[in-house]
């Protein structure tokens, strides 16, 4: 410990000599005066410069409390891009609290640190804290908040602030620091607090997490003043963290539970939807009773991992067809439902039409009506549901069974059973014409969505896997050629369709897989990559073992079909909708990108049949504890 | 390569009485298919995807396709012939043609179950 410090205060006179002869260069001032004033030499030099000696801390910072009360929490990681609005509690979690429980997470961008949270979350099923620097680390951290918000994801957000404008330094620290803070996220966040001492922020923290994880679960903020971090605990100070007792999650109302169960029970086609339905394995498990007790059909949107892929009862691929034949749809924990019934074109005139038959009843079960804020509108367009229950459907999933097991009559247990062969063979139809769909551009360069999917699954099959990247940027393929049957096989996306969210949040879902041994595979867009390309570095330098696959379509695709579209409507031409929408001229060179950082990895690959060998090249890496990369050059979709 | 039969092009009034027709063009229609957008939502070899259907190989007949191009009122924007010519759209119809048909089901380990 003492080599430290000697070693800090040979570094720091170092600094210091390179920071003098710097002022000594700065420019001298133009004769006429600019429009914008530079920073003062005095606000320049707070910023850049190596803080001044401080004195001696008097007692025990009140950082290392607020590291307390994190670890009281179980939080095993801190993400954040270093700051001096939380250097106070920064250095007491590598130093007092020893950078372990929580470790420090050195993030490229508060972006990254948000969607490593995000990713973290949906794999370990408790949240990772990230730190960020005041307005301007805020603004950074505010669309991977936003993706979490939608997604329905908590995220223990730690906000740098100085509350006392005569303890900030003149200068930036001003331009870092804002009244309140918090109402740059408060729109897409479930709760905030300033806490005025360290006896509220224990409070607050520990409010803050239950608040967080309970459905719906959703980001918070707690911004830790840095007066507190860096002042002491006062002498005789009586300081305690609340106990966390975790909040049971809100159930369906009974008597609503027991009418949606009648109108099951007696649907001659009823049809259940799921989207961001399963929180926990359990999830799994309670929809695959349900829909065995009815022999109903399941639509999986995949905002979660929600049902087994191979199981009967999966016909996620003939949601248009099962819709519009339904007598009873259950729309569980649905983002959309109003777009889960109807049809809507995009075109010259904007139409919509019903895609239910009449008659036809609407269940809904989900935390939607819970929590609603006004200004965004993640709310999605209004759906006039027949039987709208407010409640956490996997927490409501074990009541509406048992009703439905006590509605059941004989003679209709003998229908429902019934219904079960059609469904298999549906099912395996179903199956069939998506592996012959695969087969279609098998060869083609650049490589098919399908044949790089087919090929991932033939390299990863035989081993504990987890699927951590969205795949309907792929045409789902994963989902139509994969067994995919356990809660951490798939997490869903980004929420709020943010870009930027694929890399950190897989590489944050990778730290969580770490610890059970899995291979975490992440099929990479390369739009999303560009936004992010510092959580490369992040999981080098934390040695978290990432297979990352490209596809590198070089474009920001969608947004060229819809350019192409619009051309083509006001008969201008489609063949310049490739300007602004593409990722060519130069092509990125995604596997020195990643070298870059160094990381593993091989490419561009154009030739499909390079791919296998390339992919037990890169597997056997992550095996061994490193994160690696393919770039493989794709076609669009 | 499998060239478009002219009774096909007749019936969907792509010919133009005294004007001299070039064989339809597989190479042309090619570049056509990436320059007017088709590969975007049908893949570099009509194979289809999410946000479009196969349209390859053994297209929909030229009559058919030529009229759903030009007058689709869904997701796919038409194409008035002053974006694709009648020409054009021969050749593009060519090239879908000349896509050869994929391996077998049984002959393709991976998709196996």
């Amino acid at each position: 410990m003492e080599t430290m410090k000697v070693d800090r205060r040979k570094f720091l006179a170092g600094v210091a000599g390179a920071g003098a002869a710097s002022t000594v260069a700065a420019p001298q001032a133009a004769a006429a005066a600019p429009a914008v004033k530079f920073p003062s030499a005095a606000a320049h030099a707070a910023e850049t410069l190596v803080p001044a000696a401080l004195p001696a801390s008097p007692g025990r910072p009140g950082s290392d409390f607020m590291v307390d009360v994190i670890r009281s929490l179980g939080i095993e990681y801190i993400a954040a891009n270093p700051a001096s609005s939380f250097r106070g509690l920064q250095e007491s979690i590598v130093n007092y609290g020893g950078n372990a429980k929580p470790e420090f997470l050195t993030c490229m961008h508060e972006e990254s640190s948000v969607a490593m949270a995000h990713g973290y979350f949906k794999i370990a099923g408790k949240p990772m804290a990230v730190l960020c620097h005041g307005t301007v680390g805020l603004q950074h951290a505010s669309m991977a908040l936003y993706n979490a918000w939608c997604d329905r994801v908590p995220v223990i957000t730690i906000l740098g602030n100085i509350v006392d404008a005569t303890k900030r330094r003149p200068g930036v620290e001003w331009l870092h620091t804002a009244q309140d803070v918090a109402a740059i996220v408060r729109d897409f966040t479930k709760w905030d607090d300033l806490p005025g001492s360290l006896q509220h922020f224990a409070e607050s923290t520990v409010r803050a997490y239950k608040i967080a994880t309970t459905p719906p679960m959703e980001p918070v903020v707690i911004v830790a003043d840095g007066g507190l971090q860096e002042g002491p605990i006062n002498d005789g100070e009586s300081l305690t963290i609340p106990r966390l007792v975790p909040t049971a999650p809100p159930q369906g109302e009974a008597g609503a539970v027991r009418e949606a169960a009648r109108l099951l029970a007696n649907a001659e086609a009823p049809v259940i939807v799921a989207d961001r339905l399963a929180r926990t394995p359990q999830g799994i498990k309670l929809l695959v009773e349900l829909a065995e007790t009815l022999n109903a059909p399941v639509i999986d949107q995949r905002g979660r991992m929600n049902f087994p892929t191979a199981h009967y009862l999966c016909h996620s691929e003939r949601a248009r067809a099962l819709i519009g034949q339904a007598d009873v749809i259950c729309g569980l924990e649905l983002t959309d439902y109003w777009g889960t019934v109807n049809a809507y074109a995009d075109n010259h005139e904007r139409t919509t039409t019903a895609r239910t038959k009449a008659g036809a009843k609407l269940i809904s079960i989900g935390v939607g009506d819970l929590y609603t804020k006004s200004n965004y509108q993640d709310f999605e367009r209004f759906a006039a549901v027949d039987v709208p229950i407010a409640g956490d459907g996997e927490a409501t999933l074990p009541a509406l069974i048992e009703a439905v097991k006590a509605t059941l009559s004989s003679e209709r247990r003998a229908a429902i059973a019934g219904r079960a062969e059609a469904m298999r063979k549906a099912h395996a139809a179903m199956r069939e014409r998506q592996r012959m769909d695969a087969t279609y551009a098998w060869d083609a360069s650049p490589v098919s969505t399908a044949r790089l999917s087919a090929e991932l699954w033939g390299a990863i099959r035989n081993e504990d896997w987890s699927l951590v990247s969205p795949d309907n940027f792929i045409s789902g393929w994963p989902h139509r050629l994969w067994n995919m049957e356990k809660h951490h096989h798939f997490i869903g996306g980004s929420g709020g369709a943010g870009v930027g969210y694929g890399l950190p949040a897989a590489v944050g879902a990778a730290l969580a897989n770490r610890a059970a041994g899995r291979l975490t595979v992440n099929i990479q867009a390369d739009g999303d990559m560009m936004y992010a390309p510092g959580a490369l570095w992040t999981a080098v330098h934390h040695k978290i073992p990432l297979l990352s696959v490209m596809h590198n379509n070089r474009a920001y695709h969608q947004e060229t079909m819809h350019l192409q579209r619009l051309g083509n409507r006001r008969n201008r031409g489609v063949d310049r909708a490739v300007i602004g929408t593409t990722i060519t001229n130069p092509n990125v060179d995604y596997a020195k990108l990643a070298q870059s950082m160094g990381m593993w990895a091989e490419g561009p690959i154009e030739n499909p049949a390079d791919l296998a060998p390339a992919l037990a090249r890169a597997v056997a890496v992550v095996k061994r504890g490193e994160p690696a990369l393919l770039d493989v050059v794709t076609q669009p979709r | 390569m499998r060239c478009v039969s002219l009774p096909a092009l007749a019936v969907a009034g792509i010919l133009v009485a005294g004007t001299a027709q070039a064989e339809p063009s597989a190479a042309n229609g090619h570049m056509l298919f990436v320059k007017v957008g088709c590969y975007q939502c049908h893949g570099y070899q009509g194979q289809g995807g999410a946000a479009g259907p196969r349209i390859a190989p053994d297209p929909l007949p030229f009559d058919g396709l030529a009229a759903f191009v030009r007058t689709s009122s869904g997701e796919m924007p038409p194409y008035a012939a002053t974006i694709l010519s009648d020409g054009d759209l021969a050749d593009i119809y060519a090239y879908l043609q000349s896509i050869p048909r994929p391996p077998a089901l049984a002959d393709v380990p991976l998709l196996k179950q």
